[in-house]
């Protein structure tokens, strides 16, 4: 097989990018910005180029690149994207600019070390989705911890170094049973093909010959280290912390990517090394995340803070991912993915708005606010719009996510149960509550504040950051046939993988 | 033109487009308005030429599909945005552009001077977009996608004077009741779409109902599709127990009013039921729900519009009422005759509202009827054009009020029951009372303003919308004319209409046997009795108004329950809103997530943090201490050495 480089150009473009940036003077802080922009719209291109010259008719991974590494235990540096990765691949390129130009002036101490761990959580991130090794998968996994760690720490509010620490032992707590699992998963493979491998392709044919007792310990070590990524309730409260005490980079980033992570664990991973255990825990699992669209809504609806009230819908908003992949058919795990991409650009955008009103009026209490629409339009509108986007307002991205994914849990075979849908879909009610609440506590009535009168607009800069995530807003919600292809093959190889024994256990 | 008649969808986006983008630099109100009334004035004149190339066509050609581009292709689902020209969408797309034109014309007027002159005209074409994606959709998404966007412009619209005050709360609580309330409907419609999706593995229109007819379906999965639809349609329509949003819509500007009332928006479940109606006729249980539903709501809102001072809200509660006649007749099969009292509603209720909206500007935004009086003098036109639509509403021949109201009134009888007829009649005697009473006390008797006000007639852009609107309301009903009047042409509507309810009514089959004397009875007792209501209605507000007072005063307790409206929406706050609030805040948030879970999780960091604290005194630094333990170890050690030996 020949290597292709285009994925380690990828990955090593945001390392060489971040070692240069510590080259640089540390006083020169424009110029660290405009290196670090430059770096990370470089990054965005080579992942464009792959985009452009992936076959959507195949849905294996493709653009391959191997290079052993610890021969022994047969790890080696394997890396490819397949449609699944790809999508998040794109939303991870495509998100850190415009985290880095929107930090331009709220990030004004210790630039360079920013921009630095900024680049580091890109390869960080990068690498989870390219890693075709379970070994380099965790290595990236966890690498990932170290830039986030000190993002929040360093650059984030009063309480930053509980939230930060908080969120480290959280998600380490689960990683190390993942490990666990990798290797156990990896000695099982040594006695089925008679070698120590990690290589996630050849693992994909052992997962579903191991014995279903001890494949039920090896789903739930991974799905726990995912869940409390992604997260699901009741492993969530690790993230308000982190996000109202990240900087707005880090809760970008955070909601942006990282909480994808489990999702994408799940798909990745839970679904086709396990699928009889996935079938048995999907009910469970399903349970936990309806519990998640309600209860995170209605916790959301109660916030003082903005941020908060963000993050809290973050949990409603990955419970429905959560529930598209365990109902395990076509509609709704490509809703998941979509979703997954949706709530990257909406929360993305929300966390963005929150921290550009953050930055001139450093206060994020909703009651502080009240009749701005009059004083800064331009704001209100784009808060509005973000917000109806995520409320899923159909001709927007959200509907088309959270659609497919309540049609198809609605008829899935696996959870075989109307009323996880008939739940779910409840929480489009509570979204437009709390959203629209916020909203009009911020943008509407009379000004509260006096200060808020000297409130200026939105500048060009924050402008430019906001304008492509709308476009892809439209974009998904218009079109979204344009995503959809990309990770249809793909979706349809992880759900044979999970039906074949689903078939024969029916039979 | 047929073909083209994706341009009537995408026109009324442009208007809002341009008027969003650049209407707060245009400034000028001419152009912006020129702009917001011209592109629905086009949408109308190309569903105009769509409608007679339609009519041109044979009957069983009627129907075209006009498609634009895929939107969701996921397994078996595959919709589209395509556009579905027949008999039903055409006469909902004239209705919607040509009532809603003319309201944008009167709009001109109307939003003189306001600093948001731009933003009214760009959400006002939102909404006829939106509209005209519901009414013309060849698949439920889409209808979907113009069903929520009707919901977000009226947010948008009932909140327009967001620094305004509204009754108790503001302006902006009147606009987020309307949202919620119609996602709770949405939540409904979207279940409905799921178990059709289930059941049909399509969700376009011509595969759902085909498949309707050829499958073999079990009448409970169809009860269920059908009240879930419904549920959707009781929001959008503002029918028990979800109409409470509607009365509150009033907060935005008059022209609003008209455009959701009358034209747009409430009409949309009404238009939904009739488009499923071969799914209704599968589940007969619902339609006899929507039926009893609809004539409750009737009677429920007439007899609040009763004692209501507020000019609008008075208008309000007619809309609900009105509405609950088009399910009266959706659920006894009537469905053209719903059809037919939904087109002459949208002339004669948006006529009222346009009125209101003249007398309110006239009042310098004064609305309640207790300080009018004598207006007549000042606003002969508005005067004028508000008697005919009351006319028009009471069911006063010729006008077109009383053709499509008695035409359900009939099948109500016919198809349904006494019960049914009689409740429906009563309404209709309530109608006809309250409607005049807003007459009487606005534009007849003694001036009861001060001084400071001088009414006077409002502009001829504001009037020729009132004076089209009327002839309208005046003629609007001939094309439907009941077969007993109209001899062999039968109804010209009825006929339009038959092959989009062909199938429907032959799976229905009532054929009640129902004499033309009895039609005319019925008929006759009706009018007879909205003219007694109107004289009764001048008896007590012209002649003798203590009567009015006297009855208030000697019926207090009932009085009160319906000036407070029965209470609803102060049992909803209270059984549902605040144990929600309340709950999430006081249980949720500060219970379970901050002090059970984190609890868990901090305990379980402090548990660690203690023990190690505990271990750490081990480590003292003393080296004797460290020589000691050692010492006891070596000790132990050899005792369990010499022991196991």
């Amino acid at each position: 097989m020949e290597n292709n480089y285009l994925i380690p150009y990828l990955l090593l473009a945001p390392f060489i990018g971040g070692v240069l940036v510590l080259f640089i003077n540390k006083n020169k802080e424009n110029l660290i910005r405009y290196f670090g922009l430059a770096v990370s719209l470089i990054v965005f291109i080579i992942s464009l180029i792959i985009y452009f010259d992936f076959d959507n008719a195949d849905g294996g991974f493709q653009f391959l690149y191997r290079f052993s590494w610890i021969e022994n235990l047969n790890i080696s540096f394997y890396v490819g994207v397949d449609g699944l990765s790809l999508l998040l691949v794109l939303l991870t390129t495509f998100l850190t600019p415009l985290t880095l130009l929107s930090s331009w002036s709220s990030i004004d101490k210790k630039v360079k070390e920013f921009t630095f761990f900024m680049l580091m959580l890109e390869l960080g991130m990068l690498g989870v989705f390219v890693s075709l090794d379970m070994f380099l998968f965790y290595i990236f996994w966890e690498a990932m911890l170290i830039p986030m760690y000190f993002i929040i720490g360093i650059w984030g509010g009063k309480q930053r170094i509980y939230a930060s620490i908080k969120f480290f032992i959280y998600t380490m707590f689960g990683s190390l049973l993942m490990l666990v699992a990798i290797i156990w998963l990896a000695v099982y493979a040594s006695s089925s093909l008679g070698y120590f491998t990690t290589d996630l392709v050849e693992l994909y044919k052992v997962g579903p010959t191991v014995p279903k007792t001890i494949q039920n310990y090896m789903f739930l070590a991974f799905a726990f280290s995912f869940a409390i990524k992604v997260p699901l309730f009741p492993l969530h409260t690790w993230l308000p912390d982190a996000h109202v005490e990240a900087p707005t980079a880090g809760s970008v980033i955070l909601a942006g990517v990282l909480l994808k992570m489990g999702t994408y664990g799940l798909l990745r991973f839970c679904l086709p090394l396990f699928p009889q255990s996935s079938i048995s825990f999907a009910p469970a699992i399903s349970v936990l995340a309806v519990i998640g669209i309600i209860y995170g809504a209605l916790v959301a609806m109660v916030q003082k803070d903005m941020k908060k009230l963000v993050a809290y819908s973050s949990v409603a908003h990955l419970g429905f991912v959560v529930l598209g992949i365990f109902a395990m058919n076509l509609e709704a795990v490509q809703g998941a993915v979509i979703q997954m991409i949706n709530h990257g650009l909406s929360t993305g955008a929300l966390f963005i708005l929150v921290g550009v009103i953050y930055e001139r009026t450093h206060t994020r209490e909703i009651s502080e606010y009240g009749g701005i629409a009059k004083i800064v339009p331009i704001y209100a509108f784009a808060l509005l719009f973000a917000s109806l986007s995520s409320v899923g307002l159909p001709g927007l991205n959200g509907f088309i996510g959270e659609f497919l994914i309540l049609l198809g849990s609605f008829k899935s075979t696996v959870l075989n149960n109307i009323w996880f849908t008939v739940f779910a879909a409840s929480g489009v009610i509570f979204a437009a509550v709390y959203l629209l609440w916020m909203y009009q506590r911020v943008a509407f009535g009379e000004v509260k504040n006096p200060m808020m009168n000297e409130l200026k607009d939105m500048t060009k800069r924050e402008m430019l950051v906001l304008l492509p995530i709308f476009v892809f807003i439209v974009w998904i919600g218009i079109y979204p046939s344009t995503f959809l292809k990309v990770s249809e093959k793909t979706v349809r190889n992880i759900l044979e993988q999970v039906e074949t024994p689903h078939k024969a256990e029916l039979k | 033109m047929i073909q083209l008649i994706y341009l009537s969808v995408i026109l009324p986006l442009l208007g809002f487009l341009i008027n969003g983008i650049f209407g707060s630099r245009i400034k000028n109100e001419k152009v912006i308005g020129t702009i917001g009334s011209g592109v629905i004035g086009l949408a109308f004149f190309i569903s105009l030429l769509a409608f007679i190339e339609t009519l041109s066509l044979p009957v069983d050609q009627r129907q075209t599909i006009v498609e634009l581009f895929t939107w969701l292709n996921v397994a078996s689902l595959d919709v589209s945005f395509a556009y579905q020209v027949d008999q039903l969408s055409l006469v909902m797309a004239l209705v919607v552009t040509g009532v809603g034109f003319i309201i944008h014309v009167y709009s001109i007027g109307y939003m003189h001077g306001d600093k948001g002159f731009w933003r009214f005209f760009s959400y006002m074409n939102l909404f006829i977009f939106a509209m005209m994606n519901l009414v013309l959709a060849d698949n439920f998404v889409l209808l979907f996608l113009g069903w929520e966007g009707v919901g977000l412009c009226s947010y948008l619209l009932i909140g327009f004077w967001y620094e305004r005050k509204f009754e108790k709360s503001t302006t902006a609580d009147a606009a987020k009741k309307a949202f919620i309330v119609n996602r709770i409907g949405d939540f409904g419609f979207l279940l409905g779409m799921f178990l059709i999706y289930m059941t049909f593995g399509s969700l376009n229109f011509n595969d759902v109902f085909s498949r309707t007819l050829a499958f073999n379906v079990d009448t409970s999965t169809f009860n269920l599709i059908a009240l879930f639809l419904f549920i959707g349609a009781t929001g959008k329509s503002a029918q028990i127990p979800l109409f409470v949003w509607l009365p509150d819509a009033m907060a935005g500007p008059t022209p609003v009013s008209a455009l959701i009332h009358a034209a747009t928006m409430v009409t949309a479940g009404v238009y939904m039921v009739a488009r499923c109606s071969i799914i209704y006729a599968s589940a007969p249980a619902i339609l006899t729900l929507i039926a009893v539903i609809g004539v409750l709501t009737a009677i429920f809102a007439a007899s609040i519009g009763l004692v209501q001072n507020d000019i609008k809200k008075v208008l309000a509660y007619s809309t609900i009422s009105q509405l609950g006649y088009m399910f009266l007749g959706l659920g006894v099969g009537a469905f053209s005759a719903g059809i037919f009292h939904l087109m002459t509603h949208a002339f004669f209720k948006a006529l009222l509202f346009l009125s209101a909206g003249s007398v309110i500007h006239a009042m310098h935004e004064h609305q309640d009827i207790q300080g009018y009086g004598g207006l007549k003098k000042y606003l002969p036109h508005t005067a004028l054009t508000f008697l005919i639509a009351a006319l028009a509403i009471s069911g006063i021949p010729p006008l077109s009020g009383f053709f499509s109201k008695d035409e359900i009134l009939w099948y109500s009888f016919a198809n349904g029951s006494l019960i049914l007829w009689l409740i429906g009649a009563f309404t209709a005697l309530l109608t006809a009372f309250y409607m005049f009473r807003l007459y009487f006390l606005t534009f007849e008797g003694k001036e009861r303003f001060g001084h400071d006000k001088h009414p006077h007639e409002s502009p001829k852009v504001m009037t020729i919308p009132l004076i089209v609107l009327a002839v309208l309301s005046v003629i609007g009903g001939y094309i439907g004319i009941p077969e007993i009047f109209s001899g062999e042409h039968g109804n010209l509507f009825h006929t339009w209409l038959a092959p989009i309810f062909k199938n429907t009514e032959r799976k229905l089959a009532i054929y009640g046997a129902h004499t033309h004397l009895e039609e005319i009875l019925l008929m006759t007792i009706s009018v007879a009795g909205a003219a007694l209501s109107i004289y009764f209605a001048r008896h007590v507000y012209l002649k003798n108004p203590h009567i009015a007072a006297n009855t208030a005063k000697k019926f207090k307790k009932a009085y009160n329950i319906l000036w407070n409206k029965y209470y609803v929406d102060e049992i909803y706050d209270a059984s549902v809103v605040n144990p929600i609030v309340k709950g999430s805040d006081k249980i949720l948030w500060r219970i379970a997530d901050n002090k059970l879970i984190d609890g868990l999780v901090n305990g379980t960091a402090s548990v660690v943090e203690v023990l190690s604290a505990k271990l750490r005194k081990m480590q003292t630094g003393v080296a004797q201490f460290y020589a000691l333990v050692m010492m006891l170890g070596i000790v132990i050690a050899l005792f369990w050495i010499i022991l196991s030996l």
